[in-house]
């Protein structure tokens, strides 16, 4: 039976009086079943949040205490030389990770759009990394990048004798190499959108560049790519996102070392929180990162939800 | 050109044959470059395999991608029963055992309670709806240092401390964003008149959502089950602050392994255990990757 044939159905002999009275009660239960996520949602994520704010602003040190000292755990944040380190890693980390990926994504969606056979075998290959958990994705670089047996020897053995790569070791290098292994994890993402993209861009545009005589390059860089406009922010903004979170890469692959060359600020939070028991300094962080992500997603979201009232009506 | 064809034939051909030759090449470039980046992106699967099961002595003779001489599967028994995750050598296989107990309730109660919000949120359009899925939304990217103090505040006050049944709970309720989204996502591509329909027909909202929508709910389902499975199993931020010693999930034990072997490291147990810890998400993967790819899609890009 079709929607349309049980309307009909229902036209014809059902029951119609007390309606009203009976939606209205329908829309009080209805709201009763999102009523309990939201308050979970508003409670466990925003009340959470704002509880951290109130922290920031105290002097919490193993236990919270509500004793209020303005803005100085920021102050001291910001001139913890630690914190600088990690906020400048982050800036490193985020500007390779995220700059790689889109290429490599990019690429490789291009790649794959030019109907390619075994298509559906190569994308998988490229996309099993995002199954894979952080923990795992960090001790296999790890070991893969070990400076005596790893991809060193392995070029040794291959006739490179004078290949050096001890970057993992390397103070000023090291954080390349979470960079190497992010880039592996995450590039798949963005190849997705990507050829989520291109896939809905009108071939009767590219097939009007190719008329008027433009290359393949060509046609890419400047009839296709301006399309593509939507899926760079998406993948922009969404990556940047996931730079500001790592946190399990960094411990399984360098712990934040040698030193403090790959400290990350989300490591300096947890360890203020529950190795150093300075509540009020990791509660001031963890707001420094919130803040950061949230002043990234606001308009991402809001263009979101306008898009989606644009297509219903 | 293919006028150049007609007209002067002669100079025309070796230039179509050189279009040809040219178009062959174009397509062994891409082919090429295809199979490089597959090789690159195999690469850290192959080494971990490969180091997985070669005795201690061969790892430290050849280099990552050598061929075992003596292939052994004595790194994964060992991973598995003995290999020491922090001060007790037990293997990670009660750890194992720990996420899988963690992951069954989460995804279940999570992946229920989403579908049965997604579909009100779609259902009735109250005011501020767009403003509770938009809170609901960023739900989802919510950097969790942001709430892992007060959590953990809240978790000790309720006697949940270092529990299983702690980590199920906070792993559940950060979930139902996720599980709401999608299925918002999908709810709101079913047509209103099924709905309607069933209303009209005196059915109420939990009628409506029982025998209308969740019968043809199985692809979202199959997609939030996949994707909170993936997520909580990979989990090691809440693994690590709210759990403890033997409570604790694989991930973290997968680090502890990793990170507490003193002296000579066994690197092909190490590798044995990240094989162990990462089989169970990479067969999800194999098997359903379609729908683990559109869980991953659809917090970016809709519809």
């Amino acid at each position: 039976m079709t929607a349309a044939e049980i309307t009909s159905a229902n036209d014809a002999g059902g029951p119609r009086h007390g309606g009203r009275l009976r939606r209205r009660l329908a829309q009080r239960v209805n709201i009763a079943f999102v009523v309990p996520t939201v308050v979970i949602v508003v409670v466990f994520v925003y009340g959470f949040v704002s509880w951290s704010a109130v922290l920031s602003f105290t002097d919490s040190k193993t236990f919270p205490s509500f004793n209020f000292v303005g803005f100085q755990q920021y102050q001291s944040l910001w001139s913890n030389s630690r914190w600088h380190a990690s906020v400048e890693n982050l800036a490193i980390f985020t500007i390779g990770f995220v700059g790689l990926s889109t290429l490599v994504g990019l690429l490789l969606a291009i790649l794959l759009d030019q109907r390619i056979k075994a298509e559906g075998l190569f994308r998988t290959i490229y996309l099993y990394p995002l199954a894979i958990s952080f923990i795992v994705t960090g001790t296999a670089w790890k070991w893969a990048l070990n400076p005596g047996l790893g991809l060193e020897k392995l070029m040794h053995d291959w006739g490179f004798e004078s290949f050096n790569f001890d970057w993992i070791a390397n103070p000023n290098r090291a954080i390349y190499t979470l960079i190497i292994a992010a880039v592996w994890q995450g590039s798949g993402f963005a190849m997705a959108v990507f050829l989520a993209a291109l896939r809905g861009v009108d071939a009767e545009i590219v097939k009007a560049a190719k008329i008027d005589g433009a290359g393949p390059f060509r046609t890419y860089w400047s009839v296709v790519m301006p399309l593509l406009r939507p899926a760079f922010l998406t993948v922009l903004i969404i990556m940047v996102a996931l730079a500001i979170r790592t946190f399990d890469l960094m411990v399984a692959m360098t712990g934040g070392g040698p030193g403090f060359a790959t400290d990350l600020p989300t490591n300096f939070m947890y360890q203020f929180a529950f190795g150093r028991q300075r509540l009020g300094l990791a509660a001031a962080s963890a707001i420094m990162i919130f803040v950061t992500v949230l002043a990234l997603m606001i308009p991402f979201i809001a263009s979101e939800l306008r898009r989606e009232s644009r297509d219903q009506r | 050109m293919s006028r150049a064809i007609s007209v002067e034939g002669a100079i025309a051909l070796p230039t179509v044959k050189t279009a040809r030759r040219k178009r062959v090449i174009g397509r062994i470039a891409v082919y090429a470059a295809l199979v490089v980046f597959a090789l690159a992106y195999l690469f850290p699967l192959a080494v971990m395999l490969l180091t997985s099961v070669k005795p201690l002595r061969e790892i430290q003779a050849g280099n990552i991608l050598a061929l075992p001489v003596e292939p052994t599967i004595a790194p994964w028994t060992a991973a598995w029963s003995t290999a020491c995750v922090g001060v007790e050598c037990v293997g990670i296989r009660g750890f194992y055992a720990n996420t899988f107990i963690i992951v069954i309730p989460a995804v279940v109660i999570a992946t229920l309670i989403g579908a049965l919000n997604g579909f009100a949120l779609t259902k009735f359009r109250f005011p501020g709806h767009r403003l509770i899925f938009g809170l609901i939304l960023f739900g989802t990217f919510t950097p969790y240092q942001a709430i892992l103090i007060p959590m953990a505040a809240t978790l000790g006050k309720l006697g949940l401390s270092g529990s299983l049944v702690g980590l199920i709970l906070v792993h559940t309720i950060y979930g139902l964003p996720f599980t709401t989204v999608f299925a918002r996502g999908f709810y709101i591509g079913v047509p209103q008149e099924l709905v309607k329909a069933a209303e009209v027909d005196g059915a109420g909202f939990f009628r409506t959502f029982w025998s209308v929508m969740l019968p043809i709910s199985a692809p979202i389902l199959i997609v939030s089950v996949i994707w909170m499975f993936t997520n909580i199993w990979n989990d090691f931020l809440f693994g690590s602050a709210y759990a403890f010693g033997s409570n604790a999930p694989i991930m973290v034990a997968l680090n502890n392994v990793v990170n507490t072997s003193t002296g000579e490291k066994p690197y092909n147990v190490h590798m044995a255990s990240a094989m162990l810890a990462a089989i169970p998400t990479l067969i999800l993967y194999i098997v359903a990757g379609k729908y683990f790819i559109r869980g991953l899609m659809s917090g970016s890009v809709k519809g």
